[in-house]
């Protein structure tokens, strides 16, 4: 449907032919949005691993108890609007909001940063908006995984940093490979949080979809884009469960 | 057991626990300030909020102050009442005849149900405007539902496999060898067994469908405006302080339904598997 409607050279879907690709393709504005649209997603994931892969080994450690406050922390934020979270992260990270407030009243800085409308608060948000997906499928992988293993580890003399490099890392692989893909494809497409917190001044691929489609009213043309984003997203993630599952061979091999 | 072992396990320890510390504090934070920035007297979100008070939920619910906001918070009700309704009929029938085939058409079928839950939805959610628009029909809270539907139903099918998957083949044979008909089997036997995992399904498929943005975006009209979409639309003019309060319910709402599942379905051991 999409492949037909953007082989069209006008937006009233008359006349057949390549001037939307050519158009597209042709523009180097256009490879600057895939580009941003792509790193925003890569960073959004090593942001996401960098904090959410700890709390996933504290998860293992804990006690049962613990476990199930964990869990329903973890669970909770999927439950909320997406909205309705990144409206709190214009709260946390606007002008008058409270990283402002905390570091003037600390003395850090005199005037308020610019949080809102730029890549860093952006990646920040989507940090905690995609999070869950990160957590939910490691954690059920590593809570699978044979607790003796590591005891083992620690016996034979290695050090937590080893044992957590050599035996945990590539042991929880498959479900951190899941949980990055899922945080990849949601970060890029998440329109209302790009919009929201990157303003107009950021430009990404759902951005331009929406521009074209529902305010110019060019369907060809956000057809592009749209199928664009489609191969974008999906040729990341084919290229990272095939290094997930190579990985999970040398793991068993 | 030298003190450099002692040191190294002590940074372990300390890195790892500072930055899990962190991730809760970035989850956490948010809600909270949310929530009590919602109460604030003053007419702009500061935090910390200025003096306490309940204005921003009594325009809210101030039923000619906040018309459009009820009128979208109905439409999104509705939608997500009616998609979940179908994806429930039509997810455990497609997971009961998906499961245990081995067919190659049946594996198809599986990739295809799922493809929703990785394919972006914005992709989806254009090709539908664009499909709907071809073959001649307007915009209505029909197609929403239809949209929606398809976005939801691969989270029924998940949790109603899983079950499936869990059930021990021999209660259906021992049902059977005991002279029970099919249809008797499906309904003593199989389908409460397999009840629980529908019910989680349909739960996150209905907070999935009041979530959506995507599909809502590109079928809902000034006349079908969603929850999700008018509070975009608040967002992106003026920072009305009557999108905290809305927060402030859907986050109570979230909160209380998570409690509910938990007790009664288990729901954060379903999401594990």
């Amino acid at each position: 449907m999409l492949v037909g409607v953007s082989f069209f050279n006008d937006d009233k879907i008359t006349q057949p032919g390549f001037g939307q690709w050519a158009k597209f393709l042709g523009d180097p504005f256009s490879y600057k949005v895939i580009v941003d649209t792509m790193m925003l997603g890569v960073k959004t994931v090593c942001a996401t691993v960098l904090i959410g892969y700890p709390l996933a080994l504290v998860y293992l450690d804990a006690s049962p108890r613990l476990q199930k406050v964990l869990i329903f922390i973890i669970v909770m934020p999927l439950l909320l609007s997406v909205v309705v979270r990144t409206f709190a992260w214009i709260v946390v990270l606007g002008r008058e909001g409270v990283v402002n407030t905390l570091l003037m009243q600390l003395g850090i800085i005199s005037e308020p940063l610019r949080l809102l409308q730029t890549e860093l608060g952006l990646v920040i948000s989507l940090t905690q908006i995609e999070m869950p997906l990160l957590l939910l499928p490691l954690i059920s992988v590593m809570s699978r995984l044979d607790g003796n293993l590591r005891d083992a580890s620690a016996a034979l003399g290695a050090s937590r940093w080893r044992t957590l490099f050599k035996v945990t890392v590539p042991l929880s692989m498959p479900g951190l490979v899941a949980g990055c893909l899922l945080v990849f494809a949601s970060s890029t497409t998440a329109f209302i949080s790009q919009t929201v917190i990157g303003g107009v001044r950021l430009i990404y691929l759902p951005l331009l979809i929406w521009q074209q489609s529902l305010v110019v009213f060019n369907w060809p043309f956000a057809a592009v884009v749209s199928l664009t984003l489609l191969v974008s997203v999906l040729t990341v993630v084919s290229a990272l469960s095939y290094l997930g599952r190579r990985s999970g061979g040398y793991v068993h091999g | 057991m030298g003190r450099r072992r002692s040191l190294a396990d002590l940074s372990y320890s300390l890195v790892i626990g500072t930055l899990a510390a962190l991730a809760l504090l970035i989850i956490v934070a948010p809600v909270v300030i949310v929530l009590t920035t919602s109460f604030t007297e003053g007419r702009s979100l500061k935090f910390p909020p200025t003096g306490f008070s309940l204005q921003w939920y009594e325009a809210l619910f101030d039923a000619s102050k906040s018309r459009q906001i009820h009128r979208a918070v109905y439409n999104s009700l509705e939608v997500a009442a009616w998609s979940t309704g179908f994806g429930i009929l039509f997810g455990s029938m497609a997971s009961l005849g998906l499961a245990r085939n081995r067919h190659r058409l049946a594996r198809v079928a599986d990739g295809l149900f799922m493809s929703p839950l990785v394919l972006p939805g914005l992709t989806f959610g254009l090709a539908a405007l664009m499909y709907f628009t071809l073959i001649g029909l307007r915009p209505s809270l029909n197609l929403i539902i239809a949209g929606h539907m398809i976005v939801t139903v691969p989270f029924i099918i998940r949790t109603t496999s899983a079950s499936i998957s869990q059930l021990d083949p021999a209660l259906n044979d021992s049902s059977q060898s005991l002279g029970a008909s099919w249809f008797y089997t499906m309904r003593r036997v199989t389908l409460p067994l397999i009840a629980p995992g529908i019910f989680a399904g349909a739960f996150l498929a209905f907070m999935a469908s009041i979530d959506n943005v995507p599909v809502s975006l590109f079928l809902s009209t000034a006349r079908t405006d969603m929850l999700p979409i008018r509070m975009w639309g608040m967002m992106e003019s003026t920072l009305d302080p009557r999108i905290a309060a809305v927060s402030g319910v859907l986050i109570t709402v979230a909160f209380l339904l998570m409690l509910i599942m938990e007790w009664t379905v288990g729901l954060t051991g379903r999401m594990r598997e």
